[in-house]
């Protein structure tokens, strides 16, 4: 199985961790990991809070309720929750039939669903744009319109619920599935009081990685979706734009609510991975 | 079920990564020849190279030892630089270039005039797109190394020390071959994300022709001066060496799970 993703850690079988104190070279080692990690993470993600509020919270406020950054924002935040409800659906989906069904051409199905993860955004973006974009042999024409968004969250946030439900759905005893059956209970009602509670956490934590990806989501939209104010430029664009316009309190007053929206999103997502390691 | 999923797969990954394929072919190979010969390409391909191996370096030699130490070893503020670390995962690479050209930006980032004063540039120049892919592909080799150091206990690692093994030793002769799939893995994830970061690089590097322009920067610029088959050409060879990476990646993996 091809978990080539952030996905949550597989249950471990065995936790015989028995951590000890540093010694003196791991000590060393420890500082120097966090010198760098600061250097390169922390202080530029700090900075970035700093700058936003520097001019204080009114002008903080006033950037980002301008009506083109409010616009973004909110394309952005209900575009990303409307995809990640997609992928509850179609990520479960898929997940199963990669973990129950067995067919001629699995294999390639295990690479294509991570493709998305792997190819570069912008290639991501041109990828889209050849088939569902002016030239499409389709004849389906999205380029510059909103749904144009929809569908470049859609191919980049589609690995996520896939890998983190698919090694949990791998694990799960399916003796218990057979004995609901057995007594009676369908296959949509073993489904849903059987599988569906113990593959919760981990559907919630890829959900909420897809939302974060979701959110963040920059090169693939550069070609794909016009980035026209008001209707289909995303926060991230939105930033891009403030930066190059030398607008720094309008780049950072974005930026910072982003990095709540991430860090939130981590934080939910480190929570639910303990609770699917206790299950394991 | 098994059909809704291979027409949904189909139709948003499957037939658009083939429309690449077929769109660079168009015209034979002509496409892929020019670009080839064009040297401002030959420099950003030469660029992107350069910067993926400079990060995928550092990150797994930062991911190996932070693994080792987060299973390993009880410290404070371990419960919250765990998350930390997985945080460039969900932060927006735009975020991520602005966050660099504050502390690093030559003119008044925090550090950065510093840098500059002592002869160091960093922003707009090769640094600062080492920089901006590292901490975009930061947490890929922790995420693989750490569970497999979970699974194997370290009871080995203490049999080793008792008969005598310095650390060096244990490491080199008994840790390093667990860890060495994982490793693997996250490399060449890490090498993946590495060659095709963009949103990051473009804020940081300043997209300079011929100096800071990368492969993926290239992409963007061909295609919006309408020059469709070298843009094509080039997306082409970026989706090869990541549909490569990732299949590498699916066809070592089961190998060892079956052991």
């Amino acid at each position: 199985m091809t978990a080539a993703l952030p996905a949550v850690d597989r249950p471990a079988r065995r936790r015989s961790v028995a951590a000890g104190g540093l010694t003196r070279v791991s000590g060393l080692g420890l500082g120097v990991a966090m010198i760098w990690f600061s250097l390169l993470v922390l202080v530029p993600l700090v900075a970035v809070v700093v700058t936003a509020v520097e001019g204080g919270w009114s002008t903080f406020a006033t950037q980002l309720t301008t009506e083109q950054t409010r616009a973004a924002v909110l394309l952005t935040v209900l575009t990303a929750l409307g995809v990640t409800l997609v992928n509850v659906v179609m990520g479960t989906l898929i997940a199963w039939v990669l973990v129950r069904d067995d067919f001629f051409g699995k294999r390639v199905l295990e690479v294509m669903i991570d493709i998305p993860f792997a190819l570069p955004t912008i290639v991501a973006g041109l990828v889209l744009l050849s088939l569902y974009g002016p030239e499409s042999p389709l004849g389906v024409d999205i380029a510059n319109e909103r749904p144009a968004v929809f569908l470049a969250f859609l191919f980049v946030t589609l690995p996520f619920i896939v890998r983190t439900v698919q090694p949990v759905l791998a694990e799960l005893d399916r003796e218990v599935e057979e004995a609901a059956a057995s007594l009676g209970a369908s296959r949509f009602t073993t489904f849903r009081r059987v599988t569906l509670p113990s593959i919760t956490p981990a559907i919630a934590a890829g959900a909420a990685l897809s939302f974060a990806r979701g959110v963040s989501e920059y090169g693939s939209l550069v070609l794909l979706s016009g980035n026209l104010p008001m209707k289909t430029e995303v926060a991230s664009v939105r930033m891009l734009s403030s930066i190059e316009n030398d607008n720094l309190p309008g780049a950072t007053a974005v930026a910072t609510v982003l990095l709540f929206v991430s860090l939130v999103v981590i934080v939910a997502f480190d929570l639910l991975q303990r609770r699917l390691v206790r299950r394991g | 079920m098994r059909a809704v999923v291979l027409v949904y797969v189909f139709f948003l990954v499957a037939w658009p990564v083939t429309l690449v394929g077929t769109n660079t072919f168009e015209d034979g190979t002509a496409a892929l020849t020019e670009l080839l010969e064009d040297p401002d390409v030959i420099h950003a391909l030469r660029l992107t190279v350069i910067v993926a191996v400079v990060s995928v370096v550092i990150n797994t030699v930062f991911g190996v030892g932070v693994s080792l130490l987060l299973v390993r070893y009880e410290f404070p503020g371990k419960r919250i630089l765990s998350p930390l670390l997985d945080l460039p995962l969900s932060v927006s690479p735009v975020v991520v270039g602005l966050s660099l050209i504050l502390v690093y930006g030559g003119r008044n980032g925090w550090l950065g005039p510093t840098l500059e004063s002592w002869g160091f540039e960093i922003i707009f120049s090769t640094p600062g797109i080492v920089m901006a892919t590292t901490f975009v592909a930061l947490p890929l080799v922790i995420r693989e190394v750490v569970p497999v150091l979970e699974e194997v206990g370290i009871e080995q690692e203490q049999a080793a020390r008792s008969l005598g093994a310095g650390a060096f030793q244990t490491f080199r002769r008994i840790t390093l071959p667990t860890i060495r799939w994982a490793v693997v893995y996250g490399v060449v994830l890490s090498l993946a994300r590495s060659l095709g970061e963009f949103g990051a690089v473009k804020v940081v590097s300043g997209n300079v022709l011929g100096r800071t322009r990368t492969a993926t920067l290239v992409v963007e610029e061909k295609y919006l001066n309408f020059d469709k088959p070298g843009a094509y050409a080039t997306a082409f060879l970026l989706a090869m060496v990541s549909v490569a990476c990732i299949v590498v990646v699916s066809f070592v993996r089961p190998q060892e799970s079956k052991k």
